[in-house]
């Protein structure tokens, strides 16, 4: 008879039950530097540990080879979305990205600020123009009533709850923003955050604008802009599924255009 | 101000969406002949018949083959975007990716026994 087993624990992650040791070797890294356009790559050697982020890796230049170096990091738990960086070429959040998964074979790192955004200076990008385009999505709330009306009764499974719930977690963290090919190529595409944001807005049922952000969404730049490659999907730390409700969008947009939606 | 402008996205998406639209490029750049062969069958008999001829050829056959295999990646391509955006969302992303691959390797397989066969 088969008896349960504890879970055991993937062998690719690191045991956090030990103590963060020395490994006694050394990580070639580089660094993009420079301020605005300037773009310089310069070469540290970092000593490895067996717990070690690449957000570790970049604080221990910036606290033991060159103070100067600029990034911009807070929680460091995955929950502020403020340190993410192109690490490989590939956009991540440095605080949970272990750097046993991503030096690979060659055992090196190439750190680069955000693709898609200016630099401002070394890894530090700047993220307005990300945050401007969430607002241009009509990603602000707006109630049906004020904070002395009665609580909204939402049923957790209805339809239009369970897709707010499916994006509602978004950190802003601009990696699915990065790793966008139609951002690179549309610098007026809202991009997949911003679309994400606006698809749980128009499913809340306590949104009272959910004309005015469809509107927003069907303009030029929105969500039909999108050539659903997915790589949103593919790079988002926490998991979501913006092409889903970018899809979802461009449904409800197109319903709504040839008046087939019972949309309010 | 610059910025880093350089994809690196390797995931099957991207594969196939490259695919889609190199398909399409490929495609635009055979219609003109297709439309001149089409323009033959209407003017002049004797000229169509001579070029009817051409495509008994073995690399003229080969050049078929290809022009099928693009159609059929073109259309499975255009299919998987029309699925994903106005059926209701499933997570089969990837799936339909291998499905419209395979559906047009199968095409070029079944066209290529044809013109082996004959």
């Amino acid at each position: 008879m088969e008896t349960g087993t504890a879970p055991q624990p993937d062998s690719t992650e690191p045991d956090r039950t030990k103590p963060d040791v020395p490994l006694g070797d050394y990580l070639t890294v580089r660094v993009s530097r420079g301020k605005g356009p300037e773009n310089r790559y310069e070469e540290f050697q970092v000593p490895r540990r067996e717990n070690q982020t690449v957000l570790d890796i970049v604080t221990w230049i910036q606290r033991n080879a060159d103070p100067a170096l600029s990034y911009r990091f807070a929680c460091r738990v995955g929950v502020c979305g403020s340190c993410a960086m192109t690490v490989n070429g590939k956009p991540r959040w440095t605080c949970r990205t272990h750097v046993s998964k991503v030096i690979g074979k060659e055992r090196s790192l190439t750190i680069e600020p955000l693709r898609n955004l200016p630099r401002i200076k070394d890894l530090a990008a700047d993220m307005s123009a990300f945050f401007e385009k969430w607002q241009q999505a009509g990603g602000r709330f707006a109630g049906k009533t004020d904070r002395t009306g009665p609580l909204a009764r939402i049923d957790p499974e209805s339809p239009g709850r369970k897709a707010v719930d499916a994006g509602i977690e978004c950190i802003n963290c601009a990696v699915c923003y990065s790793a966008c090919d139609v951002v690179t190529w549309d610098e007026d595409y809202l991009g997949p955050a911003a679309l994400n944001r606006a698809w749980t807005l128009v499913n809340d049922e306590r949104h009272a604008e959910k004309r005015e952000t469809m509107k927003k969404v069907s303009a030029a730049g929105g969500c039909h802009s999108c050539h659903s490659h997915g790589s949103c999907v593919e790079h988002c730390p926490i998991g979501l599924n913006p092409t889903a409700g970018i899809a979802g969008l461009k449904r409800r947009s197109v319903l709504q255009t040839f008046r087939l939606s019972g949309e309010k | 101000m610059a910025m880093n402008r350089r994809t690196s996205n390797t995931h099957p998406g991207a594969w196939a969406a490259l695919g889609h639209r190199l398909s399409g490029l490929a495609l635009i750049l055979f219609l003109p002949f297709h439309f001149l062969v089409l323009g033959l069958a209407l003017e002049d008999a004797e000229a169509l018949d001579g070029f009817l001829r051409l495509t008994d050829m073995p690399l003229v056959k080969i050049a078929e083959w290809g022009l099928v295999m693009l159609l059929a990646l073109h259309l499975s391509f255009g299919l998987r975007v029309l699925v994903l955006e106005f059926l209701p969302w499933r997570d089969s992303r990837k799936g339909l990716i291998l499905a419209g691959s395979l559906g047009a390797v199968a095409v070029g397989a079944v066209f290529a026994a044809q013109i082996l066969v004959l």
